[in-house]
């Protein structure tokens, strides 16, 4: 009955790096770009929504907010800062001298975005943790004997719509032809009238959906904020999105389950100081075992380089 | 000297050795964001050997470098066959593993860190770091030198050409692999204690962008880098409460105005980053650049452009 506890908890805990695997999945799969501001997109989203939430709007516009429209607010401005990234960095992806870390010119303005975003937070708000004032946290259910808590329920509802929604839109929309194309091949989609400069910003609007949703969610359930928390988060969604292979929807929400399994039997059996240790060896042994991780094709991230 | 400046220095003198150690692959094409996983490898090494068995300090620097470049050479083989974004996530993941591994064992003092007792002065550091400057200068310019621009210009012809691209790449970054661990066992000896939290992702980042901002194409690169993003907090420390003053004194006591702050130097880097991955992708220093800089115009290779 423990151990049934644990793996619910382990799922629950799973659903918050599914989202962030997704969004840094849908990245690598479609754009081939490895977005290192998603952590940074989903710590925004937690402070905004505990600035809004404590402070209201800026130059004295608004009183403190009620927690719903605050993590609204900070969900629309996850998303501007996603498009502000998109702007300064997958822009500039162009084979202008031909060599060969040239691929690398988004991946390391987004490390620099990290940079900025997240210092620029430190500078506004301080380093501290922040309380969340957000609806009880602790509100718990009974099913069967199991101990679910509300909000973590709401969480997973949530990931498994935003999943959901996502491949249908990609399989079903215009929207979504056009994604697709992109990624089997961004010459030729542009080519056959694929309008490139207004389906990519797409992908980082979504991008920025799913950081923020993640982060609210995340603000909710624990209550507490920090300009830190994209770290951890960050972390573990990359090695879920690893194990379950690049640019595969269904694969990061696989893996994002793994790594939240690995991580609560590490916790319940060895003790919380060995978690990095077995969730990155996992993935060594992932790589080793399925070189393309789960359920990945080998031709992303490596066709186009 | 005073205190203030010899720790300004040897912090310098390590970070340049550091940078030096990440050029190197990075000059051969492969970028490596697991540089603080290296640099933790040789500082706990040389840090282990010191406390443990209270060896001299040049013997545990050397058992750094050849504990971490034994390292690098292993993990080159199964890395190198990775390319792209799988290459940046598998030296990552590299880094997590070590971070992992060195915080879950008890003789390396786990999360609690380890007191080296061997201690160096600051003019060791540096005498190292200008002799790691004059080898990999030298190293520049040797055949190998040319292999690696080589491989990094366009890895397919250089094969083509008769390049072992194989061998020189795992050469390329075991040699790198060792000099990261040089500035490790330096590191360990400089501060006298270590501990895991000093050796994060955020490390391999700035380490990163110091190369990657510098330029890749000479070695003059890495030595401007670091040189100029150490110094930076040093000049903001005296700059940045003088530009608060005068904004305090030009719209009165406001108080929006941040405090001086370590965290702008980040801003900065990661403002610069951005900027100069739109403007100038491949680097400060460029080949161009030093070639019209010299007096002496080498004949034999005269290109009239």
């Amino acid at each position: 009955m423990l151990l049934l506890q644990q793996f619910v908890n382990s799922i629950m805990l799973g659903s918050v790096y599914v989202t962030v695997a997704v969004a840094f999945t849908l990245t690598i799969g479609i754009l081939n770009f490895l977005n290192f501001t998603i952590p940074t997109l989903f710590m925004i989203a937690g402070m905004m929504g505990w600035a809004l939430s404590y402070y209201g709007l800026p130059l004295g516009l608004s009183g403190p907010l009620p927690w719903p429209i605050a993590l609204m607010g900070a969900v629309v401005l996850t998303i501007i800062a996603s498009l502000i990234v998109e702007r300064f960095t997958f822009r500039y992806l162009k084979t202008k001298y031909g060599d060969s870390t040239e691929h690398a010119i988004p991946l390391v303005s987004s490390l620099g975005f990290l940079l900025v975003l997240e210092n620029l937070v430190r500078i506004g708000y301080g380093t501290d943790s922040r309380r969340f004032e957000g609806p009880d946290a602790d509100l718990t259910m009974n099913i069967g004997g199991i101990f679910v808590r509300v909000p973590q329920l709401v969480s997973l509802a949530v990931t498994v719509v935003i999943v959901l929604g996502l491949t249908m839109m990609i399989k079903h929309s215009r929207i979504g032809r056009g994604l697709r194309a992109i990624a089997e091949n961004p010459d030729a989609a542009n080519i056959l009238g694929v309008d490139t400069r207004r389906i990519v910003p797409v992908v980082f609007i979504l991008t920025g959906l799913l950081c923020g949703l993640a982060g609210a969610l995340f603000a909710i359930n624990y209550g507490e904020v920090s300009p830190a928390m994209g770290e951890d988060i960050g972390t573990k969604a990359i090695a879920g999105m690893v194990i379950g292979g690049l640019g595969s929807i269904w694969g990061a929400v696989l893996g994002g389950l793994i790594v939240g399994l690995i991580e609560m039997m590490t916790v319940h059996f060895f003790g919380a100081d060995t978690v990095q240790v077995m969730v990155w060896g996992a993935l060594l042994l992932t790589l080793l075992a399925y070189p393309s991780g789960l359920l990945g094709h080998n031709t992303i991230g490596k066709g186009k380089l | 000297m005073s205190g203030y400046w010899a720790g300004i220095l040897s912090i310098l003198a390590i970070n340049i050795i550091f940078a030096y150690g990440i050029f190197i692959p990075v000059a051969s094409g492969q970028l490596n964001l697991g540089g603080a996983g290296f640099q933790a490898v040789g500082a706990y090494s040389a840090g282990w050997l010191s406390a443990s068995f209270g060896l001299p300090v040049s013997v545990t620097i050397a058992f750094g470098i050849i504990v971490t470049g034994v390292i690098g050479v292993l993990i080159a083989f199964p890395i190198l066959r990775t390319k792209g974004v799988y290459l940046v996530l598998a030296t990552f993941a590299f880094a997590e593993v070590i971070a992992g591994a060195i915080l879950s064992s008890e003789p390396l003092g786990g999360a609690m860190g380890i007191s080296v007792p061997g201690y160096i002065d600051w003019y060791v550091s540096v005498i190292f770091a200008g002799l790691v400057t004059v080898f990999v200068f030298y190293l520049m310019a040797t055949r190998f030198g040319l292999t690696i621009r080589a491989i990094h210009d366009d890895e397919d012809v250089s094969d083509l050409m008769g390049v072992s691209v194989r061998n020189v790449k795992v050469a390329a970054f075991g040699i790198g692999a060792a000099l990261t661990g040089l500035s490790g066992g330096l590191y360990a000896h400089s501060f006298s204690y270590i501990e895991i939290q000093g050796f994060n992702a955020l490390v391999s980042i700035y380490v990163l962008l110091y190369v990657l901002l510098g330029g890749t194409q000479t070695a003059w690169g890495p030595l401007v880098g670091a040189t100029f993003f150490t110094l930076l907090p040093e000049a903001l420390r005296s700059v940045l409460p003088a530009t608060k003053n005068f904004l305090v004194t030009l719209f009165g006591e406001t108080g929006i105005v941040a405090p001086p702050d370590e965290s702008w130097r980040f801003v900065i880097l990661g403002a610069l980053t951005v900027l100069m991955m739109v403007f100038r992708p491949e680097g400060l220093v460029t080949r161009t650049m030093v070639e019209r800089l010299q007096f002496w115009r080498p004949v034999s290779r005269g290109v009239t452009q």
